[in-house]
């Protein structure tokens, strides 16, 4: 079930009335959709990848599947000039500093995507290991989670259009929760 | 000297006097992961290198003590996952060894094609990677281009992209895709079309030759002493290919050349991968029509009990070699298992080659090692 | 060169090693305080043991063992050699200024199993954060915090 189905606004067009009027048009809106709205299609991704969903990200960068199609192309390497942090890959005992680190460095708005099971759960390396932690939520929070190990091009673009549309809905954490409870509960 | 705490806090140390402290990484665009390298420099020159690694340390080795021999391959595609499947052929090829397992001869076929197809990919990666590194970004969507066509073809038949668990012990998981040698053909003859365009784009590009040649020098001696092998010993002069000095899965039946150069630099490194994509290319064009029919897996037990003994595999993966050294105690778990990585010794170099030369010129260093940081760390 | 020989030439440098052929390659088992001088012979000495390709540590609960698998680039003959340590006080001497590769792998056996190597020029931690304790190889090793067992 699509989010956004049951969000208020219709997050694919401009937000807004274009009234016609002679010599050109008005815009009606308000200012935070506008915001929301110019935000969400142009977030730069920073470039941290620690192990091999890093590998996916960067095919999702290249030619054939090119997330710059939806505004993500600028992909930066230092934390202050990135809107969303893609956690690619499993995050250890020792990264977990580094990465908190990092988040804190993020201008706000800041988003973070958790890419692949390790990210998620610490997936393949969940048991019997002394170092893995279990699931990148336990150090940043997390927005969208993508599963699969590692998950396909295809499911990184899907997040990244989710993430989207999070944005321009402008909702809380807790009025998404309130939304997706409802569509259950229909 | 410093601590990593006190590196973590402070990005820039002041050490005695003249001398600058630099942290690169463990987020740093040209260490191709998460690795931490606290280098001291005076003025631009590089006095030292010292590698701290563990940001990717996902304590593998102590978790295959508790996976089955069934079990434990799955962990090794993600150690060097750009090289997964000769990873997952070294762990089976090793629990074959204990259990003296006969691998049918179709099976040996396809690991090898396999293989193969793994260690372009690889080397294309590692090629875009490099490239910018070195501040051209363009040859990245030239390899890419590529790339997705190997991994189309793994998908069709191993049903990943990346961390195929396709080697298992015995032979493959499963058959080919009735479109594997279709595509595979496809694949060679796109290749070899555009691969000159590598050569006019980065190889005679005068630029990038004034920034390879003579970079990182490391002498065929220091390659052995420091345990370099794969592109990082034969761009040193040395004889070092597992395929050629102990050939498994039958690369003695095919014909192919063990690339060297003797100059030690950056560019001889990186002379070395690109001829070994045509190597490889020389050997999936021997093999590509000649798959023989039959048995893609031979008959083994559900549960697998490796007898008590030391059992050690060599393989050649994409960055060098890489052995498997299981202790069995005759259970169906290995009592102790070692990964001996190839990115591991390769970095152990670092220091002793970029030690007096240009920061600058330490990205084209870096660069040409090819280090996957979750193979050093495992 | 053919097994024997080399057993003679470490037997005549280490004359308590023992021997064992039933795996692929020759195992040696030396003892530690032999080992340096064995090693430096091994590698200068007419078998040209030049590279070392792997060095790791086995727990066997009551002690430690410290394999060196060595090979020779121009001969192409291999040997294993192992040294028993004792788990209280697992001390051994460095090959990092023999082989030099060894220096990384020493620390990472120092760090996972606990083994001291002497006059090792920079025995520190490399992989694991500072304040980790225990050695997490070791059979007896235990983590409740961050260990999950299956």
């Amino acid at each position: 079930m699509e989010l956004n189905q049951g969000l208020a606004v219709d997050t694919k067009e401009f937000p807004g009335q274009i009234l016609q009027t002679p010599g050109g048009g008005i815009v009606v809106s308000t200012f935070d959709s506008i915001i929301n709205w110019a935000r969400s299609n142009s977030l730069w991704p920073l470039t941290f990848a620690t192990s091999c969903c890093g590998i996916e990200m960067m095919s999702v960068a290249a030619a054939k599947y090119d997330f710059s199609r939806f505004g993500f192309e600028v992909a930066r390497a230092t934390p202050r000039q990135a809107d969303v942090i893609i956690i690619a890959g499993t995050i250890v005992n020792k990264m977990g500093p580094v990465l908190k680190r990092l988040y804190d460095q993020m201008a706000e708005p800041k988003y973070v995507i958790a890419m692949g099971a390790c990210a998620i759960s610490g997936g393949p390396f969940f048991y019997n290991t002394y170092s893995v932690v279990k699931g990148a939520d336990h150090i940043i929070p997390v927005d969208v989670y993508i599963p699969g190990c590692p998950p396909r091009p295809e499911a990184l673009l899907h997040a990244l259009i989710a993430l989207q549309e999070k944005i321009k809905s402008g909702l809380t954490r807790e009025q998404i929760r309130e939304v997706s409870k409802a569509l259950v509960l229909i | 000297m410093y601590t990593q705490t006190e590196i973590i806090k402070d990005t820039t140390i002041n050490g005695s006097e003249g001398e600058l402290v630099i942290n690169v990484g463990p987020q740093h665009p040209a260490t191709h992961g998460v690795l931490h390298l606290v280098i001291t420099l005076n003025g631009e020159t590089i006095k030292k290198i010292e590698p701290h690694l563990g940001y990717i340390h996902r304590s593998i080795e102590k978790m295959c003590e508790s996976l089955t021999y069934r079990q434990f391959i799955y962990v090794t595609s993600r150690m060097d996952y750009l090289s997964s499947h000769i990873n997952n052929e070294a762990c089976a090829l090793c629990v074959e060894k204990g259990l003296q397992i006969e691998v049918p001869a179709r099976a040996k076929v396809i690991r090898v094609l396999m293989g193969e197809l793994t260690r372009i990919a690889s080397h294309e990666l590692w090629l875009g990677a490099m490239a910018m590194d070195l501040g051209a970004f363009t040859p990245f969507f030239y390899t890419f281009r590529e790339r997705e066509m190997i991994n189309e073809i793994m998908e069709d038949t191993c049903g990943a992209r990346l961390t195929m668990n396709y080697m298992v012990a015995g032979g493959v998981a499963m058959d080919l895709h009735p479109d594997f040698q279709r595509k595979v053909k496809l694949f060679v003859t796109q290749f070899k079309k555009r691969v000159p365009e590598f050569d006019d784009l980065i190889t005679n590009n005068i630029i990038f030759q004034n920034r390879m040649k003579g970079v990182g020098v490391l002498s065929g001696e220091d390659a052995i002493s420091y345990g370099c092998t794969g592109p990082v010993a034969r761009g040193s002069g040395v004889s070092s290919d597992i395929r050629k000095l102990y050939p498994y899965d039958g690369y003695d039946a095919v014909a192919f050349d063990e690339v060297l150069e003797t100059a030690g630099d950056s560019y001889a490194r990186y002379l070395v991968r690109l001829r070994e994509m045509h190597q490889s290319i020389r050997i999936i064009e021997q093999l590509i029509d000649a798959i023989p029919e039959g048995d893609f897996q031979a008959k083994t037990k559900a549960v697998l009990k490796l007898p008590k003994g030391e059992f050690y595999t060599r393989v050649e993966t994409a960055r060098g070699e890489l052995g498997v050294y299981i202790v069995s105690e005759g259970g169906t778990t290995p009592y102790r298992i070692k990964f001996r990585s190839p990115g591991f010794s390769n970095l152990s170099a670092l220091h002793h080659m970029a030690k007096g030369s240009k920061i600058g010129d330490l990205m084209a260093t870096m660069g040409t090692l090819d280090l996957v940081i979750p193979d050093i760390d495992r | 060169m053919s097994n024997e020989e080399i057993k003679e030439y470490v037997t005549s440098i280490a004359p308590s090693a023992t021997f064992d052929e039933s795996g692929e390659w020759l195992n040696s088992m030396v003892e530690p305080g032999t080992w340096k001088e064995l090693a430096l012979r091994l590698r200068n000495g007419p078998l040209h043991f030049d590279y070392l390709f792997c060095l790791t540590c086995i727990d066997w609960k009551t002690h430690l063992t410290v394999v060196y698998h060595l090979s020779s680039t121009t001969h192409r003959h291999t040997i294993v050699v192992k040294a028993k340590l004792d788990t209280a006080k697992p001390e051994i001497e460095t090959v990092s200024d023999i082989w030099r590769t060894a220096e990384f792998h020493e620390r990472e056996v120092f760090e996972l199993f606990g083994a001291v190597f002497l006059h090792h020029p920079d025995l520190r931690r490399l992989i694991l954060t500072d304040d980790f304790e225990g050695f997490p190889l070791r059979k007896d090793f235990e983590d409740p915090i961050n260990m999950i067992k299956l």
